[in-house]
């Protein structure tokens, strides 16, 4: 019971504070993995990957996720709820005075500030998780530790997600479910 | 009567958005104008622009909040709470089944390689998320100075994202108060 309400009130905060949609709640769980031991970095990616690959908004498909792997199914409803709280609780009082809200020179100025700060966040939790995927630490010296299977497969993904304008558009599954694929085919993972 | 007539319907339209929205945010809006606008004559076009814009820069999942919006015009609070668990119902029962799936064969050699393949693909999805947000977030040089000391003061101190979002909006609404020039500058392509 108390682990329920620690995660409803754990993605409460982070319902109140991750601005902007998407992975906007990256940074917040990335904070909460180091500091309730819920899951590990790790986890938290296979969450995004999963959150990507199926359908729902991807701040609710990680919730549920980190929720039923702390505690089941009970979890996975309170860290939903505890997400979507502060949302409810904040639109029921804009919808009142939407128009008023939009055109106010407060919510602008603070909005042109939050915005860049938000996309830091995601990038400082974007280069975080690089560090650890294309690098380990290595007795043998700073180059032995790179991951090159991962930095090729992350340069052909780049290019086919940026650079190749046939292959720009498609859904982020079909690249999940290739980049699957090569992890088995040259066996990713590290022992 | 009706009122229960009109929350099932909420309910069941945004289960359905909720259902068929890949990736959140605005993979929603081509099925929100489908089911919304077009087949049921909740909200005009306009109006889910004006909800997208709120839900963009007030906290929250930008699904939810727009699925509170509706719900809350069409039959006042409660219409709002059941329009949110709607949008929300299928990622929980969706999630829950996957994760238990996924939990139960993490340690198979197969699952950690795919997953050890699939952190690589997490890493770019982030980075052109990040590329994206860039473009509607960092227009000015007051904006990159944020974004630069939000980035590195987040990778390298162990502070909290809430800390990074409550400093952003102080200075938002300082500059607003003290410098409105300087928000001149910045203030064409402003979504």
């Amino acid at each position: 019971m108390i682990l329920l309400l620690r995660l409803y009130w754990e993605f409460f905060k982070t319902g109140l504070f991750a601005v902007g949609g998407g992975l906007a709640t990256l940074p917040f769980l990335s904070q909460m993995a180091d500091k309730t031991g819920w899951f590990t970095q790790g986890q938290l990616m296979d969450m995004v990957a999963v959150s990507e690959s199926t359908p729902g908004p991807i701040g609710i498909n990680t919730a549920t996720y980190v929720g039923f792997t702390t505690s089941g199914v009970p979890g996975a409803l309170a860290a939903t709820l505890g997400l979507v709280s502060p949302s409810i609780l904040i639109i029921l009082v804009i919808a009142s005075f939407l128009k008023a809200f939009r055109s106010n020179r407060f919510v602008e100025g603070v909005f042109r500030c939050l915005r860049p700060a938000s996309t830091g966040l995601i990038a400082a939790s974007g280069l975080s998780v690089a560090a650890i995927t294309f690098y380990t630490a290595a007795p043998e010296g700073l180059l032995a530790g790179i991951q090159w299977k991962a930095v090729v497969l992350a340069a052909v993904l780049v290019l086919a997600t940026r650079v190749i304008p046939q292959t720009k558009k498609l859904h982020p599954v079909v690249w999940i479910a290739l980049s699957a694929l090569a992890g088995i085919v040259f066996s990713f993972a590290r022992v | 009567m009706k009122n229960v007539k009109i929350l099932t319907d909420l309910f069941l339209t945004f289960m359905q958005v909720g259902g068929l929205t890949f990736g959140g945010g605005y993979a929603m809006l081509p099925i929100l104008q489908r089911e919304v606008v077009e087949k049921r004559d909740w909200a005009t076009d306009e109006e889910l622009a004006d909800y997208f814009a709120v839900g963009q820069c007030t906290p929250g999942i930008i699904a939810v909040n727009t699925a509170t919006f509706v719900g809350q015009k069409q039959a006042g609070i409660l219409g709002g709470i059941v329009a949110t668990l709607g949008v929300v119902a299928p990622s929980l029962v969706i999630i829950s089944i996957l994760t238990g799936f996924i939990n139960t064969f993490a340690e198979l050699a197969v699952v950690k390689n795919a997953f050890a393949g699939i952190r690589v693909c997490v890493c770019v999805l982030i980075f052109n998320a990040v590329c994206k947000l860039w473009k509607g977030s960092v227009k000015s040089k007051l904006a990159l100075a944020i974004f630069a000391v939000v980035t590195l003061g987040s990778l390298f101190f162990d502070l909290s994202p809430v800390l990074f979002v409550v400093v952003a909006a102080v200075l938002g609404i300082g500059l607003e108060q003290f410098a409105p020039a300087a928000r001149k500058s910045t203030k064409e392509g402003e979504v």
